[in-house]
């Protein structure tokens, strides 16, 4: 993803972070998780459409990557730190106003928040219970920190969405290609129509 | 020579005219027939051929398809892959009841559309109840799923190690392969429906009219035991989308599957996602007092 | 030679007649017709055209057969009388009940034919030419022995007919074993047809080891209904003497037959009602219905109690030897097995189907048509072939004395 040098002007950083904003809520919308939109779409829908591992687009394997993925989504948006490097960290526990105000935590928010999974000094990189930073790429591992049997069950490819080759070439995805992190429970969906019944085969 | 009555006589008469009649009809009746349909309707067993009739039958049924649907339809025969038993996993605790896999199947395998017929039934049932089938729902439509007070239970061919199904068939038309799939040899099978009966899943479906796939719709990459076109009058079933699993990808209703219900693998292959979850997660087996051993695990993930 | 007279001669036999006999053949020439409009209907747009489905699979073509191969099995009725025991009454008329077991024996082949969604590959049945999944396959068993039973059948009518055709004395030594052989294939027929079902393991109303003695039972008690209302018939339209005494003789057996049919049947309405596991949902469909679907439970009863009456009728002599009460009764236990073999053991085993499904499945107008044809098809066959063997076994019809 193209890191730009110049640190944009006052307008700049305004139009910025419209142009940011607007393409998260496009992201959003289009996400793989039944989310937004009155059809909601079905991680299978997207997920069908993002790019096997190794497939066009840079990949994000960093060092130490068990597992060849996908890029993350908003990887668009990315990198934050194009806006947070010049922000203020600013670590009450609140609810967001300014900005990414149409985020709501519904995942353990009674008793966490943004910035126990964000890193604070980073915001390029997430963050372990630990303090060690973990990149976009991996965020599995952050995710299994708590869901340790997901985890387990995802690394043996039994948790998730199955593509690919049986045998062979597993294709793996995010936790958060299925999975919205910040509300992570699947909305229900609409189902295919029932199928005909056998007195009206004809 | 003995004295005939003329009516005796008219009758014999009558009778050696009769007789000719029926044998020419038959004779015109199937020298009449294209090459074809003649050839069609002596085909052998799938597994009495040799390789060069079966290549040639293949031939004919690509030449035959391509032209009915426009497009280039390839028609193949892979034999089973060595030291592979295929077995499959159904996560009750994740199936929503969304039917993705129902309508990907159907995609997949050619499934006739007019009249309606689907290889995959899933069942709707009050999570009270457990599995029980008298309480069971295929016509659930609600405005989403899953409902609060119900669990989804698909239910397709289960590959039994031990099914009735090829017992009974009168004329061998359908068997279980070596990789454990139970195939049906389409060009063998007489309709009788005996099969359906020994059925205890309801996985076999007939092809009660000509089936119809609109060539846009028609998948043209076909396995002669799986997903090519099948003729009217013939049983039909999952096969695993044997012709994806034997060239090792996961059948359709795996990959659709939106909220990762579904798991497939070889049960050799200690590696395997299926053995996985036979080791590690609460599994069941439909029917398992009938003793069909099937080859499909319905299992807890969470 | 003499064999090609007799077959010209049973042609002549056939062809002549009365007004009734004409009208009778053109009445069932013209529903085969029916028949046959609805064989083609079935054929170009295939078995759509009947009402079964993937829930039904199976139901009035099979019900059919099944029943007709009870009917078929019926002849051992008077076999056992006649050649085990050699009583005479019966053992001049076991020949008709042997050309009804042949009559009812193309029935059930017909019923099969149109059942079948491929007719057209039936010589995969064919073993050597096509492939017969035997030991295992119970379905195939029964074209064998089907099959072995038609020609055992035909081959002891014809021998019998044709040596009295000839005026020679049949060789006893040579077709009575054959006849007693006859008994095992009658019993082996519809132990068979029987074990097409009870060996289902997925249809728990089938899965149960009372149906094979069941439909024995139900076949003896049923099949020579029609023999009895025939040979009456026989008695006032033709020379032939049949004594009473034979005709209650079968009607006396006939109602040993239905009360140990009740009993089995008893039995199992017992066992399904007492056990009360999810599999009485069959026995409830076909008795009380089941979630507003009651379509098969008027014929349920009507078949119980029609078989209930004739059984009283039968057992007491008096209504037994009563030519009116005897004729209500045949009819009465006719179209009580008939229900009960048909339409009440093949349905309800269905419905619900393995998923809990309940179709509810009647009839469609083709299978009604087809059913027609093929009922007047085999009573027409049964007329041809009497029309032989009668006046043979009055002596009328033989072979003509040689001339210069």
């Amino acid at each position: 993803m193209l890191k730009t040098d110049a640190s944009p002007g006052k307008g700049g950083r305004f139009i910025l972070a419209a142009v940011c904003l607007a393409g998260l809520a496009a992201i959003l919308i289009t996400f793989p998780g039944p989310l937004g939109a009155s059809e909601p779409t079905t991680p299978a829908e997207t997920a069908g459409e993002v790019p096997a591992a190794g497939a066009a687009g840079p990949t994000h394997s960093g060092p130490g990557t068990l597992y060849q993925v996908p890029p993350p989504p908003l990887s668009d948006y990315f990198p934050c730190s194009q806006c947070h490097a010049d922000m203020e960290v600013n670590r009450t526990r609140r609810v967001l106003t300014e900005e990414h105000e149409d985020i709501v935590l519904h995942h353990d928010e009674e008793n966490r928040w943004c910035l126990d999974c964000h890193d604070a000094g980073n915001r390029d990189m997430l963050r372990m219970a630990s303090g060690a930073l973990v990149d976009f790429t991996e965020s599995y591992r952050l995710c299994g920190q708590c869901h340790g049997p997901k985890y387990r069950d995802w690394k043996a490819g039994v948790h998730g969405k199955r593509t690919g080759h049986w045998r062979g070439d597993k294709q793996y995805l995010l936790c958060v290609h299925c999975h919205d992190p910040h509300a992570p429970r699947f909305k229900p969906l609409k189902p295919l129509p029932p199928p005909v019944r056998p007195e009206n085969l004809r | 020579m003995k004295e005939m009555t003329p009516s005796a006589r008219r009758s014999i008469s009558r009778r050696g005219f009769l007789r000719t009649a029926a044998l020419a009809s038959g004779g015109l009746a199937l020298a009449s027939c294209d090459k074809n349909s003649r050839e069609a309707f002596l085909q052998r067993h799938f597994r009495d051929m040799t390789p060069e009739e079966l290549a040639g039958v293949l031939a004919r049924l690509e030449k035959e398809q391509s032209a009915r649907f426009g497009k280039a339809v390839h028609v193949t025969a892979e034999p089973p892959m060595e030291d592979v038993l295929f077995g499959y996993g159904l996560d009750l605790s994740r199936c929503i009841g969304c039917r993705r896999c129902v309508y990907a199947c159907v995609e997949e395998n050619n499934c006739s559309r007019d009249p309606q017929l689907q290889l995959i039934r899933v069942l709707e049932m009050p999570k009270e109840e457990g599995i029980n089938i008298q309480q069971a729902n295929a016509y659930y439509d609600p405005e989403e799923v899953p409902r609060e007070d119900s669990f989804y239970m698909p239910v397709a061919c289960q590959q039994c190690r031990n099914p009735q199904c090829t017992t009974v068939c009168p004329v061998g038309a359908t068997w279980h392969e070596k990789d454990g799939i139970v195939v049906v040899d389409y060009n063998w099978c007489i309709g009788c429906r005996c099969c359906m009966a020994a059925c205890p899943y309801g996985a076999r479906h007939f092809n009660w009219a000509e089936p119809t796939v609109s060539p846009t719709e028609y998948n043209p990459e076909t396995h002669f035991l799986g997903n090519r076109v099948r003729p009217v009058g013939v049983v039909e079933k999952c096969t695993f989308c044997v012709k994806r699993v034997r060239n090792g990808r996961y059948p359709a209703c795996v990959e659709i599957c939106p909220v990762g219900a579904r798991k497939f693998g070889n049960l050799l292959d200690p590696q395997s996602e299926i053995r996985y979850v036979l080791e590690n997660k609460r599994v069941l087996v439909f029917k398992e007092e009938l003793n069909t051993q099937p080859k499909f695990y319905y299992f807890y993930g969470t | 030679m003499n064999f090609l007279r007799f077959i010209a001669g049973s042609v002549q036999c056939v062809i002549r007649g009365g007004k009734a006999y004409y009208a009778w053949i053109g009445l069932l020439l013209a529903l085969i017709l029916v028949g046959a409009f609805g064989v083609v209907n079935q054929f170009s747009s295939g078995l759509i055209a009947t009402n079964m489905r993937d829930q039904v699979s199976w139901a009035f073509y099979i019900g059919n057969f099944t029943f007709l191969v009870g009917v078929a099995a019926a002849a051992v009725l008077l076999v056992i009388p006649a050649y085990v025991y050699n009583w005479k009454p019966i053992k001049e008329i076991t020949i008709f009940g042997e050309l009804l077991a042949i009559s009812a024996i193309v029935m059930c082949l017909g019923f099969v034919i149109c059942d079948i969604g491929r007719p057209d590959r039936f010589w995969h049945l064919v073993p050597l030419l096509g492939h017969l999944n035997l030991p295992g396959s119970l379905l195939g068993w029964d074209v064998v022995v089907l099959n072995f039973y038609l020609l055992l059948n035909l081959f002891i009518v014809t021998y019998l007919l044709y040596c009295a055709y000839t005026n020679r004395e049949h060789k006893g030594s040579f077709v009575n074993p054959l006849i007693i052989l006859s008994i095992p294939a009658a019993i082996g027929i519809h132990t068979v047809t029987a074990f097409v079902y009870n060996g289902l393991a997925a249809r728990p109303f089938w899965n149960s080891a009372i149906l094979a003695p069941k439909f024995i039972a139900s076949a003896l008690c049923s099949g020579p209904a029609i023999l009895l209302i025939l040979l009456q018939i026989l008695r006032r339209t033709t020379r032939l003497e049949i004594k009473d005494e034979a005709i209650w003789k079968i009607a006396e057996l006939m109602a040993y037959a239905m009360a140990f049919n009740l009993f089995l049947f008893g039995a199992e309405v017992f066992k399904e009602f007492y056990s009360d596991t999810h599999h009485l949902v069959h026995a409830r469909y076909m008795f009380f219905g089941l979630e507003g679907h009651r379509a098969i439970v008027p014929f349920t009863w009507i078949s119980v109690i029609f078989s209930l009456t004739a059984l009283v009728i039968f057992l007491v002599p008096a209504t037994r030897k009563n030519w009116v009460t005897l004729n209500i009764g045949c009819v009465l236990i006719y179209i009580g097995v008939y229900i009960e073999k048909g339409l009440a053991l093949v349905i309800p085993g269905m419905t619900p189907d393995t998923l809990g499904e309940i179709y509810e499945y009647f009839p469609s107008t083709t299978e009604l048509q087809v059913a027609v044809g093929i009922f007047s098809l085999g009573f027409l066959v049964f007329t041809l072939m009497l029309k032989v063997a009668v006046p043979i076994t009055l002596g009328e019809f033989r072979l003509p004395p040689k001339t210069g």
